[in-house]
């Protein structure tokens, strides 16, 4: 147990430092990857329900392909690709080389596919609002974005809450993914604990500790939310989280 | 710097990237893994052993503003040629196959190839003696491609992401040896955790795939950085600093022949 | 007939040439001079993969039943255990848990020599094992927690026809309210199963071949980054595609009256 501890120390020669500057990255890459998803999701349902042919059909690919093939292989994809392409076009305007963050890299990465999600879930919430309510909003003149803004999101804040919250979750986990790539979020920072020390059981536990963690607080948060967004309407929690 | 901040400056290095100064640093990329006694993280998160001090020395030899940056060993070629790292000095081997894809440094160090088993266990470094066995070696590298031309008739090939994966299965007994790197290897069966394990001695020499030594790798063209760490080991060379570095992991020469 | 006409319409036709003509386009200019020599090893790869999901689907899923029914009538000393399983298995990374099954174990063997000598050894010296077992418990914790939901979900009524029938607890159990929750269940069943799918190429960081490996594989032989992948990206969506099309059938096959 002594030794347990003297591992788990935040200070040299303890490794729980290490672990805790990994949690922060992954928080870090998480919560990007979350806010970016949700910019492409919400463009992207917008897109589907109200865009042109050509619009709905080249988000129905994207989100199918996204959906469809695992993380693992459109990280590899993307961290190539995104980074190859960015230099390319800074290259070609005359810019040369640029430095792209290990946590940039991941949040576009992670973004892209939290983004193919979160299209499908703001989609069902925006379909799931009262049609009336965005008759009314178009009655008054509203602009499309004040729209937005006013009326559709509030309005479909509860609708989204629970399928925003499983996403957060995933990206929370999908960070470990990055660990393929040798990002130093949690799982790799612990894979190099675990492998430095030979203590392969202590860090695994201890890191699984610290995303549970996670997971439990996000869950309390976004259940207080959609208590919150849910106010005066009548409790249909789902069963799906 | 708050997270806040933090999150802010990532998301927008994306959008902001084509703005950024010219005068960024040289990105030596290394394997995000322990291997040492060339590179291991310590428990302040900083990098350290012979390669590591080695690449100081190059970079500061050849007046070159260095940034080390771990990258995972089997993407590191990806990264290179994407231009995440500028240069590879990860004790990679210089060989014909990898000299299609990128340009080389002299050598810094060579150094045998041997495999490593139980030592009680009868095994030598021949395709014969490890009929039957399951032989652990890691993924792109010259192990990798020695043991698929070799020993693939005779033993089961079992390919591992990193080294260090690989040293832990021989310590729990789930593969029967391992070819790798002769250094790297007297480090482990020193160790508490390789304390099973004894090496069975170098294999059968093939230039071809075991290559001419291990160089620090670079993009295709880049002619310039290839030549300031030309220099810059040529330097360390003449200067006495790479044995300096050497004679405190090292009881003898591994600049090789 | 229906679904061929949504395809011919006029913007379609034109996104389907597009799309044609960068098909071509990437055969011709990209690198595919591999495939032949890596063909009988996809094959391998593609025969693990599907093979490593319908085991542990069908596993996870025999698994899901008990930790379902724990966890929506149990009493407390069942269904806190099975919460908490499927609780610790949905909060952290399958990642996670695939190193700490396969290195954390690996870590003790050392220290107890008679493993070595048991009749398990054998199997616990492969790395396929592990892969399954990690895979099994993941599709159990997610989809126990959908079988939760949908056990709870059966009317009451049908439960009380049942018992009013003089049926025993197992038969009522086995007739009536298995697969009454199946049936509500089976929609998210064809979600995790693809979603099982994603989650197969993590066992190759434990040095097992599935098609994940072999593109791995060809990219560290030939330093050919993105054909691999990309084919690799393909082969996946194939696979989710015929997913997709099974559960939709035996959806159908399932009569729905609500």
């Amino acid at each position: 147990m002594q030794e347990v501890i003297e591992l788990l120390s935040l200070s040299p020669p303890g490794w729980g430092g290490n672990l805790l500057r990994g949690l922060m990255h992954s928080l870090q890459i998480a919560l990007g990857a979350f806010g970016f998803g949700l910019v492409i999701g919400l463009a992207g349902a917008c897109g589907k329900l109200y865009g042109g042919p050509i619009t709905r059909d080249l988000l129905a690919v994207y989100t199918t392909v996204v959906r469809a093939v695992p993380e693992l292989v459109l990280i590899l994809i993307l961290y190539y690709v995104g980074s190859d392409l960015i230099n390319k076009a800074s290259e070609a305007m005359g810019y040369g080389r640029v430095q792209i963050s290990g946590v940039a890299a991941g949040i576009w990465v992670l973004g892209i596919v939290q983004g193919a999600y979160a299209t499908e879930i703001l989609r069902g919430a925006i379909k799931a609002i009262p049609v009336g309510q965005i008759e009314a909003a178009r009655a008054f003149g509203m602009p499309p974005l004040m729209m937005l803004r006013r009326v559709m999101i509030p309005a479909m804040m509860s609708f989204a809450i629970p399928g925003l919250a499983n996403l957060w979750l995933i990206a929370t986990k999908d960070t470990a993914l990055l660990a393929v790539v040798g990002f130093n979020e949690l799982t790799q920072e612990t894979r190099q604990a675990a492998s430095s020390t030979r203590a392969y059981f202590t860090f695994f536990l201890a890191a699984g500790a610290l995303y549970l963690i996670v997971t439990l607080l996000s869950a309390r948060f976004f259940a207080r939310l959609e208590a919150w967004a849910r106010k005066g309407q009548p409790s249909l929690r789902t069963v799906k989280v | 710097m708050t997270m806040k901040t933090k999150l802010a400056g990532g998301l927008f290095a994306l959008a902001m990237a084509a703005g950024m100064a010219q005068a960024e640093p040289v990105r030596i990329g290394i394997a995000a893994e322990p291997y040492p006694p060339f590179a291991s993280l310590d428990a302040s998160g900083e990098w350290n052993g012979w390669e590591v001090e080695i690449i100081k020395a190059v970079c500061t030899a050849a007046e070159l503003d260095c940034e080390i940056n771990p990258v995972a060993w089997e993407g590191i070629i990806p990264s290179l040629t994407g231009k995440q790292i500028d240069a590879i000095m990860a004790s990679m081997s210089i060989t014909e196959e990898r000299q299609k894809t990128i340009d080389f440094s002299d050598k810094y160090y060579n150094t045998p190839t041997v495999i490593v088993a139980d030592t009680s266990a009868d095994i030598a470094p021949t395709p014969e003696s490890l009929a039957g066995k399951i032989l652990g070696v890691q993924a792109s590298t010259i192990h990798q491609a020695y043991a698929q031309e070799y020993f693939t008739d005779a033993a089961e090939i079992r390919v591992y992401q990193t080294q260090d994966e690989i040293n832990q299965d021989l310590a729990s007994g789930r593969i029967d040896a391992t070819q790798a790197d002769s250094i790297a290897m007297e480090d482990f069966v020193k160790s508490d955790a390789g304390a099973c394990c004894e090496i069975k001695g170098a294999v059968a020499d093939d230039p071809a795939i075991l290559g001419q030594g291990v160089g620090a790798g670079v993009r295709k063209g880049d002619h310039e950085l290839r030549e300031k760490l030309n220099a810059g080991i040529q330097a360390i060379r003449d200067d006495g600093t790479y044995a300096e570095i050497t004679a405190k992991y090292f009881s003898g020469d591994i600049y090789g022949g | 007939m229906t679904a061929l006409r949504a395809l011919l319409r006029p913007h379609r036709i034109v996104m389907i040439a597009l799309f044609a003509v960068l098909v071509v386009w990437c055969a011709v200019t990209l690198r595919w001079d591999w495939i032949p020599r890596y063909a009988p090893l996809a094959l391998e790869g593609l025969w693990r993969t599907v093979w490593l999901l319908v085991i542990t689907v069908v596993l996870g899923f025999l698994l899901a039943i008990p930790l379902g029914l724990a966890q929506a009538i149990g009493p407390w000393y069942l269904s806190i255990p099975a919460r908490s399983f499927c609780t610790v298995i949905r909060g952290t990374p399958l990642l996670l848990q695939i190193w700490l099954i396969y290195y954390g174990l690996g870590s003790l063997f050392p220290e107890y020599p008679w493993i070595r000598e048991s009749e398990l050894w054998p199997y616990l010296r492969q790395a396929w094992p592990y892969a399954i077992f990690a895979l099994t418990m993941s599709y159990a914790g997610y989809e126990g927690e959908v079988m939760r939901g949908a056990f709870a979900s059966v009317p009451r009524g049908q439960l009380e026809a049942a018992e009013a029938f003089g049926m025993s607890r197992f038969t009522k159990f086995r007739r009536i309210w298995l697969p009454q929750a199946i049936q509500t269940a089976l929609p998210t069943l064809g979600g995790e199963t693809i979603l099982q799918l994603k989650a197969t190429p993590l066992v190759a960081t434990i040095a097992i071949v599935e098609m994940y490996a072999v593109a791995s594989r060809v990219r560290q032989d030939t330093f050919i980054v993105y054909e691999p992948l990309l084919l690799l990206a393909l082969f996946y969506l194939a696979i989710a595609g015929v997913l997709a099309l099974i559960f939709r059938k035996l959806e159908e096959r399932v009569p729905v009256r609500r």
